[in-house]
């Protein structure tokens, strides 16, 4: 199996620890899938919720919004929803979900031997352009989110696995528009 | 028990726990994502390049094997699909707002998850795709306003699947979906051989395996078909609270220590205890409450309807009452309560039946019928006449000149003339998953 990240073991000068361990190679993505499906599958099962992350995404950035400007959040209906009178934005399921994929993709990585201060990026981009492009791209990408009130975690999976059917269509225009455009970035990655 | 546990449908400062088992399907999720390599970017776009397929892979095992299961244990009786969380359906802005993260995806090389993983293990481009991430939800907070009503009205469906789609029982649909993961893995494989040159004798054996286990749980599914009416009223609980009554003279920190009761009833005790009939005072006390979203439905006949009912119920017979279940879960609001009639009560008993065993919230039943109903509001209206006979029989007790309908005086009694009615309230709203209350929203 191809490895991206597995650089050659640099000789750690001093310290011997957690990260500085080789990294290990990935697990194959069928097991991957089928422990992801059995995770998704729990969490149905003992909450009725799926998984999901962009919409802790808005409300941390509503939490902020109103602490700076609250007279603002309160003329806007869409924050209301969630920010309005003594109603806490971040007192939902999907933050503390956010911030435990936070902590479980570090542990894994650090397990793994896979943290490390790095950009992943094809061979023709530099750093910089990859940022910039990584940036721009995570605006695009959660502005759709929210427009589809979910991205490919609450809609894609969690909608895919429940059979709803908007959830399909989302999952495949996700996919149509990547491939479509795919060949007009292939700079970047290739 | 019944699944999903009703204490942890949301998070809540009452309960502690929620945030931490929360935040461990997270920690589960984000781990699995990680050690699956979705943490670097570059292993992500090359599913769009066919050299490899991982995204592919990861993505339909997953939806393959939590459908199976969650049906699977919905069709067992152990867990109530109306609880779970099924994102409904908003086509316009679902599709547009899906080609507009296909462009953030492959420019920014993460969807929002996976950038988390990649952050998390120090990789600078989740980081910049994460703060960009933050940025974006602000931009559409800040800009829904422009249309809103796109937004939340075009092409809504509210809450449908698939298997209503195709009108297919959902067994079958799973078993649909399941072949077309594995065939999706066949090609997969085919497209990382030629475009990503790999070597498919070197594949472990044991997918097979799996794809075999897989086919074979979604054929079980299948036979296994879905509980009936029957069973899923047997499994429903209605929990009751009662306020407990302070002994004499008690300090008043006895008092606050007095917590409510809560007590779990099966529909039938609730039923015999008359816990889920409600006055004509109640109902009018609730049909006049702002923050309540009554719903009535009247089950009788179409000519008894005709002739007198209580204006804004629905006429609907009880063989409807497993389609307009579905509606009425779609449009869920925790404020929202159905409240069903018949003449008396027979009638809408079994009604009532009929909808708890579908999980629709806060059913009630109007205590004694509309008959009841007239008797409580009829000043003497001098268009209804006598009573035929007052059997409960669930047959009309009164005579009416012609079929007026919802245009008789008591059909919406003034709230003028009956403001302050005694009753002992019977509703208790359950706070169930509400529209807005799953999902990414």
């Amino acid at each position: 199996m191809t490895t991206y990240t597995r650089t050659k073991s640099k000789k750690s000068l001093s310290r011997k620890g957690l990260f500085s361990r080789p990294a290990k190679p990935y697990v194959h993505p069928y097991f991957g899938g089928a422990v992801l499906g059995i995770v998704l599958f729990l969490a149905f099962f003992l909450t009725g919720n799926g998984l999901g992350s962009s919409g802790a995404t808005s409300r941390i950035d509503v939490a902020i919004e109103d602490a700076i400007a609250p007279a603002h959040v309160d003329k806007t209906p869409y924050l209301l929803k969630m920010a309005g009178g003594d109603k806490n934005p971040l007192d939902d399921w999907i933050v503390p979900v956010f911030f435990g994929a936070l902590i479980g993709g570090f542990v894994s990585g650090t397990l793994h031997g896979r943290v490390k201060l790095e950009t992943t990026k094809g061979p023709n981009i530099s750093n910089r352009m990859r940022w910039l492009f990584s940036f721009l791209g995570g605006v695009v990408f959660l502005y759709g989110a929210r427009l589809a009130r979910g991205c490919t975690s609450g809609q894609a999976l969690s909608g895919g696995a429940t059979l709803a059917a908007g959830s399909w269509a989302i999952m495949l225009s996700i996919f149509a528009s990547a491939y479509a455009l795919a060949y007009f970035v292939r700079k970047m990655w290739n | 028990m019944n699944f999903p546990l009703e204490s942890f449908i949301a998070v809540s400062a009452s309960n502690p726990w929620t945030y931490v088992v929360f935040g461990l399907i997270g920690f589960a999720f984000g781990f699995t994502l990680e050690m699956s390599g979705f943490g670097n970017s570059r292993k992500l776009a090359a599913q769009f390049y066919f050299t490899e397929m991982t995204v592919l892979k990861v993505m339909f095992t997953a939806i393959a094997v939590a459908m199976v299961l969650t049906f699977g244990a919905v069709a067992l009786g152990i867990l109530d699909f109306g609880q779970v969380w099924v994102n409904p359906t908003y086509l316009a802005s679902g599709i547009l707002g899906g080609l507009i993260m296909g462009v953030g995806f492959i420019v920014g090389g993460f969807c929002p998850t996976t950038s988390l993983a990649s952050a998390s293990t120090g990789k600078i481009d989740g980081m910049f795709f994460m703060v960009g991430g933050f940025v974006g939800a602000f931009l559409f907070g800040e800009t829904e306003k422009y249309f809103t009503t796109w937004y939340n009205y075009a092409g809504y469906y509210g809450r449908m699947t698939l298997d209503q789609v195709f009108k297919l029982p959902v067994g079958v649909v799973v078993l649909l979906v399941v072949l077309m993961a594995l065939f999706m893995f066949w090609g997969a494989e085919q497209l990382e051989r030629i475009f990503g040159k790999r070597d498919l004798s070197k594949e472990p054996k044991l997918r097979f395996a799996g794809a075999g286990a897989l086919f074979v749980l979604a054929v079980g599914v299948v036979l296994l078909g879905s509980p009936n009416l029957e069973e899923k009223y047997n499994r429903v609980s209605i929990t009751r609270t009662y306020v407990q009554e302070a002994p004499e003279g008690a300090t008043e920190e006895e008092l606050k220590a007095l917590e409510p009761i809560k007590v779990q009833l099966s529909p039938d005790q609730a039923l015999a205890q008359r816990e889920m009939q409600i006055s004509p005072a109640e109902l009018f006390a609730t049909l006049h409450d702002q923050k309540l979203n009554p719903v009535m439905l009247d089950v009788r006949p179409e000519a008894a309807y005709n002739l007198f009912h209580i204006r804004g119920a629905r006429n609907t017979q009880i063989d409807e009452l497993s389609a307009i279940s579905k509606e009425l879960i779609a449009e869920n609001t925790p404020n929202r309560l159905v409240i069903v009639m018949s003449n008396d009560e027979a009638a809408a008993t079994e009604a009532w039946k009929v909808l708890v065993a579908e999980s629709v919230a806060n059913v009630y039943i109007l205590e004694g019928g509309v008959n009841n109903w007239i008797a409580f509001f009829d000043e003497a209206d001098p268009n209804i006449s006598g009573v035929l006979d007052n059997s409960g029989n669930d047959q009309l007790d009164y005579v009416f000149p012609a079929a007026l309908g919802d245009r008789y005086e008591c059909s919406d009694p003034s709230p003028m003339e009956f403001e302050e009615l005694e009753y002992e309230p019977k509703i208790q709203l359950q706070l169930k998953r509400d529209k807005s209350g799953g999902g990414c929203g």
